[in-house]
């Protein structure tokens, strides 16, 4: 096939800046969106600390407990925390997009995909505060 | 189908973490990084909480909690590491960096819950 | 409402200037007046070199793809009043070298959107007096898709493929998918030999901003992340099925 660009005798190129995703609104929500994997990474690092400390012994177990009430690991914790129901939340909210599910020929609206996600999200949390409360 | 492409089962991998994250990392997160903390409810004892780690479903479910996150994590770092600071001609040692850590991370993780007593 | 605006336009000639510039051109102000409208205008009364592309303006044809406050849009689908009191900055689209003013070199594209044969394939093809019949069911499953007028303007608010000319982009894949999902068609498995390559499908990172500027509601970020699903599926199927049997 033929390459018209070949032929020209010159033409412009713009490079995109290094810093695009601060230039838009929309772009930083898609940086931050991925960003917040990031702090997924560190919960899966604290939930390591947990099980070794938690193998570990009482004391040991305490030691880690006071750790995590220092004003430090607190705010990390909080900005996670922010970080992970923004994840759960964008995640819910495009997966109706990327999944074209078709009963009787017509797409399922985004709410009946976006919904039972939703609905499941509370459930398993519940449950999981449940077993870990319980007692 | 090239079959030499391995994108589909790093995506697999990615929407599978990307799930397990968002549906049960809030809740982990909220009570042991800030409702146990900060005293707004009462913590399980670490006996308790041993007891129920010890059990095969537990270790189980905290193997995927911990594997399939970091593979989320891989995914979405590297890109972002590819789009967002334009440093893709390092794409091997993005991959080795990404991937690598979240194959050591689920080595380690099934070593913990594999030497709990 | 004043009854001037000031409009910015990117100047570009490619043999005396380096770099484009912008120059600013005061147009009327009126209320039915599109930003094409004002280019019109300029080239009319003020510029006559003023280079740009436009063809039906309805918004059918989707020659006339700008940049307009930064914003990938039709010119004659968006209004000069919503942008009073002004300055309008008008450029050529992102992600494009620039041949002259407003024009942009669409070449690449072109390869990309033939690449990934957007046509119907058949195995064997029926004799010419019969019909391929189809149910309003299965047009609609692939309808929203063919909506695709090949404007680009989803190529221009793709970041990842202005990082990243390998990425089959945004129009090109929602059109694979749209002859994909066609009941008459036969070319799947080709397509996505061609689109499941890494620079294929894999490098979308579902920003959305192709979604969000399409004029025609193609949606293709869905499309992509659609595609990447089957491709996914295809590839546990070439595991789990054995050889040939898919």
């Amino acid at each position: 096939m033929i390459n018209p660009t070949e032929y020209l005798p010159k033409s412009y190129h713009t490079r995109i800046s290094t810093y695009w995703w601060l230039t838009r609104w929309a772009y930083l929500k898609f940086i931050l969106r991925e960003a917040s994997s990031v702090f997924v990474a560190w919960i899966v690092v604290l939930t390591l600390l947990q099980i070794r400390a938690l193998t570990d012994g009482p004391a040991e177990y305490a030691e880690l407990q006071k750790w995590l009430q220092s004003p430090l690991l607190l705010a990390l914790n909080a900005v996670s925390f922010f970080f992970v129901v923004f994840h759960a939340v964008t995640w819910f909210n495009l997966a109706p997009k990327a999944m074209a599910i078709r009963v009787r020929g017509k797409r399922l609206p985004g709410l009946a995909i976006a919904a039972p996600n939703y609905v499941a999200w509370a459930a398993i949390s519940a449950a999981v505060a449940w077993i870990l409360l319980r007692g | 189908m090239n079959k030499r492409s391995n994108e589909p089962f790093l995506w697999m991998l990615f929407s599978a973490g990307g799930v397990v994250s968002a549906m049960l990392m809030p809740v982990h997160l909220f009570l042991f990084g800030l409702a146990f903390p900060l005293g707004w409810l009462d913590a399980p004892s670490q006996e308790r909480l041993l007891a129920i780690v010890r059990h095969p479903v537990t270790r189980a479910y905290l193997l995927v909690l911990c594997s399939l996150p970091l593979f989320h994590w891989a995914h979405r770092f590297r890109f972002t590491l590819y789009d967002g600071l334009q440093i893709k001609h390092l794409n091997e040692l993005i991959n080795i960096f990404c991937y690598g850590g979240a194959v050591l991370g689920t080595a380690l993780a099934a070593y913990l819950l594999w030497s709990i007593p | 409402m004043a009854n001037r605006i000031t409009l910015e336009v990117t100047r570009y000639h490619p043999a005396h200037d380096e770099k484009p510039r912008l120059e600013a051109y005061e147009v009327p102000l009126r209320k039915e007046w599109v930003v094409l409208d004002a280019l019109n205008y300029i080239k009319d009364h003020l510029d006559g070199s003023l280079s740009f592309r436009w063809s039906c303006r309805m918004g059918v044809c989707g020659s006339c793809g700008m940049t307009v406050n930064g914003v990938p849009k039709l010119t004659c689908a968006t209004f000069l009043s919503d942008y009073a009191p002004g300055p309008v900055r008008v450029e050529p689209m992102k992600n494009f070298p620039v041949l002259r003013d407003l024009i942009v070199d669409t070449s690449d594209f072109l390869l990309k959107l033939a690449k990934s044969k957007p046509w119907i394939i058949r195995k064997v093809e029926k004799p010419l007096d019969e019909e391929y019949f189809q149910t309003p069911t299965q047009l609609d499953a692939y309808k929203q898709f063919s909506m695709c007028i090949n404007c680009m303007l989803c190529y221009a608010a793709c970041q990842v493929y202005g990082l990243d000319p390998l990425f089959s982009g945004p129009a090109a894949i929602a059109l694979a998918q749209r002859y994909n999902l066609d009941s008459r068609d036969q070319g799947a498995g080709e397509r996505l030999d061609i689109l499941s390559h890494h620079e294929g499908i894999w490098g979308c990172t579902f920003v959305g901003e192709c979604t969000k500027v399409c004029p025609n509601n193609v949606d293709p970020a869905g499309a992509i992340q659609q595609y990447k699903l089957t491709a996914t599926m295809e590839w546990v199927k070439s595991f789990v099925l054995p050889r040939g049997a898919k």
